[in-house]
């Protein structure tokens, strides 16, 4: 059954390792759109959600190579083609000269799509997200751990997705409306 | 607890395949060395410059795996706990280090220009720089280097032996000891550098040379340390105790330091390229032409864009045998870098690699890798007090 209107099913677990198990073991039954929730990084929260590969080291590649084109091609452009100068005897193009901007930009463009990137993929800035529907996500930046699987996911079913995380001992299961 | 969970002593198995690398490493060593007394009984200056060479890059090991050790008793962190024994019996090579320094001191007259009192009296920078530049300050500074590295060395590891019987303030002296430790690392590194290979040239300076020896020390270091784990995660206890995520943390260093040497590498040649003085130049001039050109790109392509290029991959990183084989890649590079440092200046003529070259590496390469296999054997492979310990075991679990 995939009710209108409910977002997801959400579990609450009181300390990390339990979130971690959790959330093996939901992504073991096969879900997939899954997401966790805890007031500090946990690294193994990441293997367990498979998070480890997305686009965003790409992303930095794309926009580091941009960068260091564009400092090379910007300084061969004024030296060579728009204001050439003669300095000290040396050729126009001088490329050991050109390395200290290419890579400074390079370094530049990477942090920027870094930041940029990584806010697309995130989907942010998100005015509204329907987690904070249930009222106790608010713990959710002090002492609680959440993990919310989403109808969106091809398994889901609301009696059986609660009844599996009603299975994992959680403090509190709840629907999340939209 | 899960200490209690592994035995960190020395497994059989290991123990019988570290005694076969030992063997195998002193067959070879004892076949470098014929052939580098023949290269001395036909040729001293080429055996001198080769002797040379090969003890800077295996010093180079010892001295950055001794850095490594100091750095991971300053910082903590889990990431070092795990190659503390094979660093510290590296660290222990340092006396074998100071004996195989003797030749260098017969070579002082073939080596180095200012040891001939005639050329400093024709030429005036060298008068200038006689002040520093003589034999007995030399000699001096030279015991100071190496005592001082060889004294670092064995104190921390006696120090880790007393940890091990359960010392309560071993720990504390070691952090206290590597951070003077890591300065006089620095100094002696940049002396040494100064002295034993800067010198060579008559005339040559640059400021940055000394920053890349460090690095050059580190990389090596790193890179030695990464092969030894893999080969230690072969068998017990190693094999239970590495993770894929420990060996992530070495080889983000090993990224880390191999950006560093290529950014110091760029600097001196940058800053010497705009100025194009005639007392810098030659330097690289000597180096970009008969030959050793080659050996500069293959620096370029080789000691920096390739392992750059394949150590952005997190994968990578965490898969044993491929970062092993990087590991040897890089120093095999380090070798050549060293070998493009050293050689154009002692042989003054172009690349002209000789087989007494080759008994220098091997000669030295094999005595030092079987005397390390012997110190490694000696201890367990974990310091079971170091009150990092779990936290070290439980990394990546």
């Amino acid at each position: 059954m995939k009710p209108q209107g409910v977002y997801g099913i959400m579990a609450e677990f009181d300390n990390p390792t339990a979130l971690v198990n959790a959330t093996r073991a939901v992504y073991d039954k096969g879900y997939r759109k899954v997401d966790a929730y805890s007031p500090f990084p946990i690294e193994e929260l990441s293997d367990v959600l498979h998070l480890h590969k997305n686009k965003l080291p790409l992303i930095v590649l794309v926009g580091g190579i941009l960068g260091g084109l564009t400092g090379y091609l910007l300084q061969y452009w004024i030296t060579v083609w728009y204001f050439p100068i003669n300095v000290g005897g040396r050729p126009l193009h001088s490329w050991p000269s050109y390395i200290i901007i290419t890579f400074e930009l390079t370094i530049l463009f990477g942090c920027i799509s870094a930041v940029l990137g990584m806010l697309a993929l995130c989907g942010l800035p998100m005015p509204y997200h329907p987690a904070f529907n249930v009222p106790r996500f608010a713990t959710a930046s002090r002492d609680r751990f959440f993990l919310c699987v989403e109808a969106t996911d091809p398994l889901f079913d609301t009696q059986k997705t609660s009844g599996l995380l009603e299975s994992l001992e959680p403090k509190e299961v709840s629907e999340v409306a939209h | 607890m899960i200490a209690q969970a592994f035995n960190f002593d020395i497994s059989d198995s290991l123990r019988e395949g570290l005694q076969k690398r030992r063997r195998r490493a002193g067959l070879v060593g004892i076949v470098g060395v014929i052939l580098l007394v023949i290269g001395l009984l036909t040729s001293s200056a080429q055996f001198y410059r080769s002797y040379l060479w090969a003890y800077i890059f295996f010093l180079g090991i010892t001295g950055g795996s001794l850095s490594w050790l100091m750095l991971q008793h300053l910082t903590g962190g889990a990431w070092g706990v795990v190659i503390r024994r094979p660093a510290e019996a590296a660290a222990r090579t340092l006396p074998l280090l100071v004996v195989l320094f003797i030749p260098v001191i017969f070579g002082i007259s073939s080596l180095y220009p200012w040891s001939h009192p005639d050329l400093v009296a024709k030429d005036e920078i060298l008068r200038h720089k006689q002040v520093f530049l003589t034999t007995p300050f030399w000699l001096l500074r030279a015991a100071v280097i190496l005592a001082g590295l060889a004294f670092l060395g064995l104190r921390l590891n006696r120090w880790s032996v007393m940890e091990d019987q359960g010392s309560p303030v071993a720990g504390r002296k070691m952090s206290s000891l590597s951070a003077v430790g890591l300065i006089f690392w620095s100094f002696a590194v940049t002396f040494l550098s100064i002295d034993w290979v800067m010198s060579l040239n008559e005339h040559w300076f640059s400021t940055m040379f000394g920053l890349l020896f460090m690095i050059g020390q580190g990389l090596s270091g790193i890179a030695f340390l990464i092969t030894i784990m893999v080969l230690l995660s072969q068998t017990r206890p190693m094999a239970e105790i590495l993770t894929p995520r420990h060996l992530h943390d070495l080889g983000k260093f090993m990224l880390a330091c191999t950006m560093v040497w290529a950014y110091f590498s760029f600097s001196q040649w940058l800053i010497i390229w705009a100025g194009n003085l005639p007392e810098e130049i030659p330097w690289y001039v000597e180096r970009l032409r008969g030959g050793w050109q080659y050996v500069a790109l293959l620096l370029i392509f080789g000691h920096f864009a390739l392992p750059f290029a394949l150590l952005l991959s997190r994968d990578l990183k965490r898969n044993f045998t491929l970062l092993r084989r990087i590991a040897i890649f890089v120093l095999c590079m380090r070798i050549v870098d060293v070998y493009w440092l050293v050689t154009p200046d002692a042989s003054k003529s172009g690349l002209a690699p000789s087989w007494v070259d080759l008994g220098a590496v091997l000669g030295l390469g094999g005595i030092w890798l079987a005397y390390f296999f012997r110190q490694l054997e000696k201890r367990p492979l974990m310091p079971i007090n170091n009150p990092e310990l779990v936290e070290a075991l439980e990394h990546g679990r």
